[in-house]
């Protein structure tokens, strides 16, 4: 693929074309519910995608990124609220149900967040660093499930309709071009990033931190930066997932989600442009499908995800790819599961 | 330019160096020779600060080094080119020298531009012809070059080598010798860590022999020619 961007980039337009058709064809279809479950899954796309930064280019293990995704949803939540009554948040800042002002907003608190977080976790690596960054998501998913202002366990609902200028986010057709558009950049713009030499050297910290030093490069800023840019890229999914669903909870922050991106972005394809998108695409599918067969749909979707695990070197991405899977990053083409190999390569 | 003075350094509960000193003057070419497991590479990540000294002294162009972190000494102008080649095996080899390409003031007696692509490539042609390959496809000679070409992008103003030949034809040896000579009468400093001294012989201006993590013996070729029945005692060749 490395070869040939020009056509890949042709072909990843085509590919944005089509999805961009889906309201029109779902209406042709009779089923209108498909497009707000498209908008779930363009929106995770953004999530996985971001965590995959970390976690695929940068060899960071975070099993905290809820925690970003979280801060992105109740920012957009939090603003929503000051609105209806139309006392400022912290006597200052006025609410507001405008996108151009919450998505900037909670680009900055997801940043901001992950500033803090990142600065004290990333001084750790290997197990410390996972368990310090699960420790700080739950801190705050406690924090938000105890702050009964904004609902505490029971979330807030977002009732008015959200606004992009003269767009109506209530529109699920409108919400779904609007989160495409922010998937499409925020993938253009990590594919320029992964590309760059601050991407080349992210690669390499992954791939042998101790020559990185050797040659004067310090890898705590490449990786902070990589880290706060991971968590702007997962508040920007949590907050258009909450103008999705107009409804914001601690949920959000919870392990199962970091979790549940982290599935995604292994299932899809780690390292990948567009695997974290079909690992989301294939996570939501399953989950919808699954559940109107059984309650206990997750008996079924664990040895699903055992086999694509074990089956698919690369994950899905791997698939659909012509050359084999050992040109990704991070891939040594052995027979073992990525899985489980993963940990020694990355280490 | 370099000085190491009763250097001693170790990992964990084991002490490796005891008394280490050497010194690479501006434009030298310095061996330091030992067997296996005499601490030829421990010597090389103390100075580096991979390994922190615990005692002695480490200066660079005279200022002190020693406790520095890594990449603080890395951007002082020590290029270092380890053990195992070490490029990075999913970048280009284009990218392996961008990634961490920097000016740290190396010389320019020659009257030569800084490092940059193209004149690594020129010094490393086969490298021009598999730029965009990537690394881990390369033959071992081949991931030699683009080790020395992605040290060399730092423009460093003394290169360690760390057994640059270690495992390779001896044909691609030659032309690592060759390039290292190349190098020499740009006026670049070169610390050479090997086992074997045949060819570094007419290459080198002085060498070191550390057995059992003291520097035993140091001298100049003549004197090399002198002790050569007792340095190949302590080397082994």
């Amino acid at each position: 693929m490395r070869e040939h961007p020009a056509r890949e980039r042709a072909a990843l337009l085509l590919l944005l074309a089509a999805a961009a058709l889906l309201p029109f064809l779902a209406t042709a279809l009779g089923s209108p519910a498909t497009v707000p479950l498209a908008s779930r899954i363009v929106i995770y796309g953004i999530a996985a995608a971001s965590l995959n930064l970390i976690l695929g280019h940068g060899g960071l293990v975070s099993f905290g990124h809820a925690a970003f995704y979280g801060l992105g949803g109740y920012t957009v939540g939090i603003l929503y609220a000051h609105l209806a009554p139309g006392d400022p948040f912290l006597g200052l800042i006025p609410g507001s149900n405008q996108l151009a002002v919450t998505l900037p907003a909670a680009l900055l608190v997801g940043g901001l967040g992950a500033a803090a977080i990142g600065a004290l976790s990333l001084r750790t690596s290997g197990v410390q660093f996972i368990m310090i960054t699960l420790a700080f998501a739950q801190m705050l998913y406690f924090l938000f499930a105890s702050l009964s202002a904004y609902g505490g366990d029971d979330g807030l609902s977002v009732r008015r309709p959200n606004l992009l200028g003269p767009l109506n986010l209530r529109d699920p057709a409108t919400m779904y071009w609007v989160a495409l558009g922010a998937l499409a950049l925020w993938l253009a713009f990590q594919r320029r990033l992964v590309r760059s030499r601050f991407g080349r050297v992210l690669e390499g910290i992954r791939q042998n931190e101790a020559r990185v030093v050797a040659s004067g490069i310090r890898p705590y800023p490449y990786k902070l930066a990589a880290f706060v840019i991971a968590g702007m890229g997962a508040a920007l999914a949590g907050a258009l997932m909450v103008n999705a669903m107009r409804f914001v909870s601690p949920d959000m922050l919870h392990w199962t989600k970091s979790g549940e991106l982290m599935v995604m972005v292994i299932l899809g394809g780690i390292g990948t442009l567009l695997g974290p998108v079909l690992g989301a695409l294939a996570l939501v599918v399953l989950e919808t499908g699954l559940t109107a067969l059984t309650e206990n749909w997750q008996v079924v979707l664990g040895p699903i995800l055992v086999v694509v695990v074990l089956f698919s070197q690369g994950g899905l991405a791997a698939l659909f790819r012509r050359r084999p899977a050992s040109d990704a990053p991070g891939a040594a083409g052995g027979r073992l599961p990525r899985l489980l190999s993963w940990r020694r390569r990355h280490g | 330019m370099l000085r190491v003075e009763g250097l001693q350094a170790g990992y964990g509960h084991s002490a490796v160096l005891f008394d280490v000193s050497l010194a690479v003057g501006a434009g030298e070419v310095v061996t330091l020779l030992g067997r296996n497991g005499m601490g030829k590479t421990t010597t090389v990540r103390a100075i580096m600060g991979l390994n922190p000294p615990r005692g002695g002294t480490v200066a660079f162009l005279g200022a002190p080094i020693a406790g520095l972190a890594p990449e603080a000494i890395a951007r002082r102008g020590i290029g270092l080119v380890p053990e195992g080649r070490q490029v990075f095996p999913t970048l280009t080899v284009r990218e392996n020298l961008v990634a961490t390409a920097a000016d740290r003031g190396g010389p320019r007696t020659d009257g030569t531009r800084p490092w940059a692509l193209d004149r690594v490539y020129d010094l490393f042609p086969r490298l021009r012809e598999r730029e965009s390959q990537v690394a881990r496809t390369l033959s071992g000679g081949e991931q030699q070059m683009l080790a020395i070409g992605r040290a060399l992008m730092t423009n460093p103003r003394l290169l360690v080598l760390d057994e640059a030949t270690e495992g390779l034809a001896p044909v691609i040896r030659h032309e690592i010798w060759t390039t290292l000579a190349a190098l020499k009468r740009t006026g670049l400093s070169i610390l050479l860590i090997d086992k074997t001294l045949s060819a570094l012989r007419r290459l080198a201006d002085r060498h070191y022999v550390l057995e059992k993590g003291r520097t035993v013996w140091s001298g100049d070729g003549a004197a090399l020619e002198r002790d050569a029945a007792q340095v190949r005692g302590w080397i082994g060749v």
